[in-house]
């Protein structure tokens, strides 16, 4: 084969090869691999080749130091595992040792080779092919400095539930300005439907309306409900946020909240947000008495006056003329270094397995609708009675997993479900002395105090069953089952099928990412998974940041969770926030896309592709351009531009296709390889 | 337009299920079906035959499936209107498709004939999925000249046909609506029959009457509950185990029970305004003219007359008061 690339250099390069303890010299020849780079791309500037055990150790980063030093290298090559754990390490070393970090490439021969590799001589050979290609490539580096930007302190929190009613208060506490946006007419989230919460029981509201007390008095939170994110620009330090206030027709420097409209407007509402669709609300209203704001809204889609033109009710009977039909939609724009997303879930739509009968069988409640039920502020006062209103229940079936652990609807568990049905079987018989029976598939108690409830519910002579419930019917077979509900289950610990009668089932519905999810994801330039939930920076250690600087994720927007650990989140990403503010500048990478605008054609079908929203197209010059404080360096531009005009700092066509030739070993005289191993 | 099937009618409705042969072809025309019986077919292997010969049973329904193939002009479509033959012909091509082994030996079988069946060559189809998929509800209302108004039906399925539902051909699984919305298009009253899916008693008929007993008593317990005047069926299986053994049941259990069983076209049939003869009406064992005769529809007398039964309680009142019920999201018809 003849060799393409023959021109000499004068770089020093120094190639490291890592054992990664067995994970990379239990496959690969990680030897052979340091001492062919150092015999074979001796002619492409490698002077030093070394193999270590761990080269991410303090010793492995000081042999890469003084080999800088005492040899005066000018390029590092690290082959050890993705870019995505240790490329920062690397480049902070070779940067004390004097060489500018950007000089320094890691080349993936774990990930990439000896994890997904069992031929141990062709995963040595493919290892040895990697190395050539990362020396190739970082010929052709240049030595980059990061961007420095300004922080501005404020802070957006985008929704008022626990989560990020924590993530507020932590950061206004801290002494920095902080806009909550919410998007229903008061804060506290789900948390404000709840009647008790596990395992302690204690009353919901008691332990949230303080919070949301602090958010609507504290003076470093301007609070904004009835309200809605619709732009984001700007980057890391410098976002600028567009937000959409809603017309609430109720002018609320007059309005003293004293409920007046509401009593007296005559349109009754079933109220599907607030109260799941198991009470009612007026068309001016606030969610609940202990509201905050306590200005109420008018919900113009069902309002007597914007519907026929006449009522207002409200209008004549307010006694602050605070009413005030001609408000218009608001569009208010906010300055803000960082943005932390705390948008919560959704539940899961019982009506999607059938089989169970919500929404055709009238005693067949969802788990909010008992939340309300429970509540002593809720339709019933707190009573637990089936849905004519009075009758008691004698006997209940509380349904876990609805939706979860299914392969039918979500495969993931919902965390919460089995606390939650235990909460309710504790409740049920507190209240009522009903016979309850849970269905279950695991019992999963994991955290502090969960199993001691769990002991206790049994000790209060709850019935738990085994086994996923196959149906629920009003189909009776025996007379004992005639006006009841059947619950048609296969018990599995004793290995037989039983239909139970009841009187009420409640389905512990499993919790979904906001059915908008993945519109917000792209508002704010993240990413979401497949199932919707907003994908953390690393699932391990690095939970509450997101793939784009500065914003960051709270709560159950991030993946089903409880009460405690949202609030742990929600802090967690106010801490992350204030160490940001607090270093008033943020480096950021160098890794960039620019534009060559003479070769831009200003076609702009690289204008939609960006996930970041970095790209700008300035229309009186035709032209596009890269935000670079806003790039992320993913490339994606730079691969879709037909015109070739994008390139990026350390992915330009030039390091590519060097790193191409070095992959297939045109760099060398005599390559080694006799068959393809790169398939 | 004309949609043209190739029909394999399978032996139940050459003899047991007379009526829906005789009420598919009536209605044919009208919702614009043409149906080619695949020549020479030979008999699915029912419920019983792939329990006891698994290859066998596959080569069988494999013969099938290659003479349709190589008949197929202009169509690729098999329509079978038995739940039975529909699953095991939709079986025995689906499995052919992912079980390499099972594809050679079943050609190797059929090769003995001449014949050879590449696996997803037809597209197997039960005819209610083909009238309410394909052809359509609103297609269906059009046709309608005497609205079924009155008429309090169970719509049951079966086991067979909504799962599994490789094709996602039905809106849900557990609990379809397709046979609920077609029977509301001709105007019947339709209830939210729970037992829908559930077991008719298939073969046990044949070999343990107790357990088939009660499995056909839970059935027409519980149309009879819902205050049901008939139940409609789309499976010559289900017809003939409610409908033939029905007065025994009754006799084992000392019931009274009067359901009558029809197939879903002889109701398409009755609405769009063909007489009942045509329709093959008359021919069940629990006669079906009581029903009809509510709504203005004359029965030739059946062959087997049955006691009937009186004194109906009222239908249950609707609960009014209390807590609001949650609503379904998908639009119900609209013409109860």
């Amino acid at each position: 084969m003849m060799s393409k690339i023959n021109h000499s250099t004068t770089e020093r390069v120094g190639v490291y090869v890592c054992h990664c303890g067995s994970n990379i010299a239990g496959v690969i020849d990680v030897e052979a691999v340091a001492q062919w780079a150092a015999e074979h791309l001796k002619d492409r500037g490698v002077v030093i080749a070394r193999d270590y055990k761990f080269m991410c150790s303090s010793l492995g980063q000081e042999l890469i130091e003084k080999d800088i030093q005492e040899l005066g290298l000018t390029r590092v090559v690290v082959a050890a595992c993705s870019p995505h754990l240790h490329e920062a390490t690397f480049r902070v070393a070779c940067q004390r040792a004097g060489l500018n970090p950007y000089l320094c490439e890691l080349v993936s021969i774990r990930e990439q080779a000896s994890w997904v590799h069992t031929d141990k001589h062709a995963a040595t050979e493919k290892a040895k092919a990697i190395v050539s290609g990362g020396v190739e490539r970082v010929l052709h580096h240049t030595p980059l400095d990061p961007l420095h930007v300004p922080i501005h302190p404020a802070t957006l929190v985008v929704g008022g539930g626990i989560a990020g009613i924590q993530a507020a208060l932590e950061i206004a506490d801290a002494g920095f300005p902080v806009y909550l946006v919410e998007r229903e007419p008061s804060i506290g989230g789900h948390m404000a439907q709840f009647d008790k919460t596990f395992p302690t029981l204690d009353c919901a509201a008691c332990i949230l309306t303080p919070r949301m007390v602090s958010i609507g008095s504290h003076p470093n939170v301007t609070l904004m409900t009835w309200s809605e994110v619709t732009n984001v620009a700007g980057y890391v330090g410098n976002f600028t946020v567009t937000v959409k206030k809603k017309a609430r027709y109720i002018n609320t420097d007059l309005c003293t909240g004293c409920g007046i409209c509401q009593e007296k407007c005559p349109k009754k509402v079933i109220d599907d947000t607030f109260e799941a669709g198991l009470g009612y609300r007026k068309a001016v209203y606030t969610p609940f008495p202990q509201a905050v704001p306590k200005y109420p809204v008018i919900d113009h889609v069902n309002c007597t006056y914007f519907q026929k033109g006449t009522c207002r009710a409200c209008e004549k009977l307010c006694p602050t003329d605070a009413i005030d039909f001609n408000q218009e939609d608001e569009i208010v724009t906010l300055q803000v270094g960082n943005i932390v997303l705390a948008t919560g879930y959704d539940l899961f739509d019982a009506r999607r397995v059938a089989q169970y009968g919500y929404a055709r069988l009238a005693n067949v409640f969802t788990s909010i609708e008992f939340e309300r039920l429970s509540n002593a502020a809720g339709p019933t006062n707190g009573n637990i009675v089936l849905r004519d209103g009075v009758t008691v229940p004698k006997t209940v079936g509380i349904i876990h997993c609805t939706g979860s652990r299914d392969r039918n609807f979500n495969n993931y568990c919902s965390a919460i479900c089995c606390m939650q049905s235990l909460k309710f079987a504790h409740l049920v018989k507190e209240r009522t002395g009903a016979t309850v029976y849970n269905f279950y598939i695991d019992i999963r108690t994991t955290a502090k105090a969960y199993d001691e409830f769990y002991q206790r519910v049994l000790e209060e002579g709850a019935i738990f069953v085994r086994g996923r419930v196959a149906e629920v019917t009003d189909a009776s077979r025996m007379p004992n089952e005639e006006g009841k509900l059947i619950i048609q289950v296969e018990d599995t610990l004793a290995g037989l099928q039983r239909r139970i009668p009841v009187d009420m089932v409640i389905l512990s519905v499993g919790l979904e990412p906001r059915r908008d999810s993945h519109e917000v994801a792209k508002l704010f330039g993240i990413s979401c998974s497949s199932d919707g939930w907003i994908i953390e920076k690393h699932p391990k250690l690095d939970p509450v940041a997101t793939m784009t600087e500065g914003v960051f994720v709270a709560g159950c927007a991030q993946g089903p969770k409880d009460i405690p650990n949202s609030v742990a989140q929600g802090a967690a990403a106010a801490a992350r926030v204030l160490g940001r503010i607090q270093q008033k500048e943020i480096a950021l990478e160098p890794v960039r896309a620019s534009v060559d605008e003479s070769k831009c054609s200003g076609c702009r079908i690289c204008n939609g592709l960006c996930p970041f929203n970095a790209i700008i197209f300035h229309e009186d010059r035709m032209v596009t351009e890269v935000n670079p404080a806003l790039c992320q360096g993913c490339g994606t531009c730079v691969a879709a531009c037909p015109a070739g005009a994008i390139s990026g700092t350390v992915f330009s066509n030039e390091q590519i296709f060097a790193q191409m030739e070095g992959l297939l070993l045109h760099n060398i005289e005599h390559p080694p390889l006799t068959e393809g191993v790169l398939a | 337009m004309t949609t043209k099937l190739l029909f394999y009618p399978g032996c139940s409705l050459q003899r047991t299920a007379r009526p829906y042969l005789d009420s598919l072809v009536a209605i044919s025309p009208l919702i614009g079906i043409e149906l080619e019986e695949i020549q020479d077919w030979n008999c699915c292997g029912a419920t019983e035959y792939i329990a006891i010969h698994h290859l066998a049973s596959h080569a069988l329904v494999g013969r099938n499936l290659a003479l349709a193939a190589q008949q197929s002009n202009g169509t690729h479509t098999v329509m079978a209107a038995c739940s039975a033959c529909y699953l095991n012909l939709a079986k025995t091509d689906s499995y052919m498709q992912v079980n390499a082994q099972l594809n050679r030996q079943v050609n190797d079988a059929l090769q003995a004939g001449g014949l050879h069946y590449q696996p997803g060559t037809v597209r197997i189809r039960h005819l209610l999925d083909i009238i309410v998929n394909d052809i359509g509800i609103e297609e269906i209302r059009t046709q309608v000249v005497r609205p079924l108004k009155g008429l309090r039906i169970a719509p049951y399925y079966g086991c067979m046909i909504a799962r599994p539902d490789r094709d996602n051909r039905w809106d849900n699984v557990e609990h379809p609506l397709a046979l609920d919305k077609l029977m509301k298009a001709i105007g019947a009253e339709v209830i939210d029959f729970p037992l829908k899916t559930h077991c008719c008693g298939g073969h046990m008929t044949q070999i343990n009457m107790p357990t088939a007993y009660e499995l056909i008593r839970r059935l027409v317990y519980g149309a009879a509950q819902y205050h049901a005047d008939l139940m409609v069926t789309l499976c010559p299986m289900c017809q003939l185990n409610l409908d033939a053994y029905q007065s025994e049941m009754n006799r084992h259990f000392h019931t009274s029970y009067h359901m009558p069983i029809l197939y879903f076209t002889q109701l398409l049939g009755l609405a769009f305004g063909l007489e009942p003869e045509v329709l093959g009406l008359g021919k069940e064992f629990v006669n079906a003219s009581q029903a009809l005769s509510r709504i203005g529809i004359e029965v030739p007398a059946t062959e087997l007359e049955l006691e009937m039964v009186e004194n109906k309680p009222a239908r249950k009142k609707k609960e009014k008061a209390g807590l609001p019920m949650p609503q379904m999201r998908h639009s119900e018809e609209e013409d109860e």
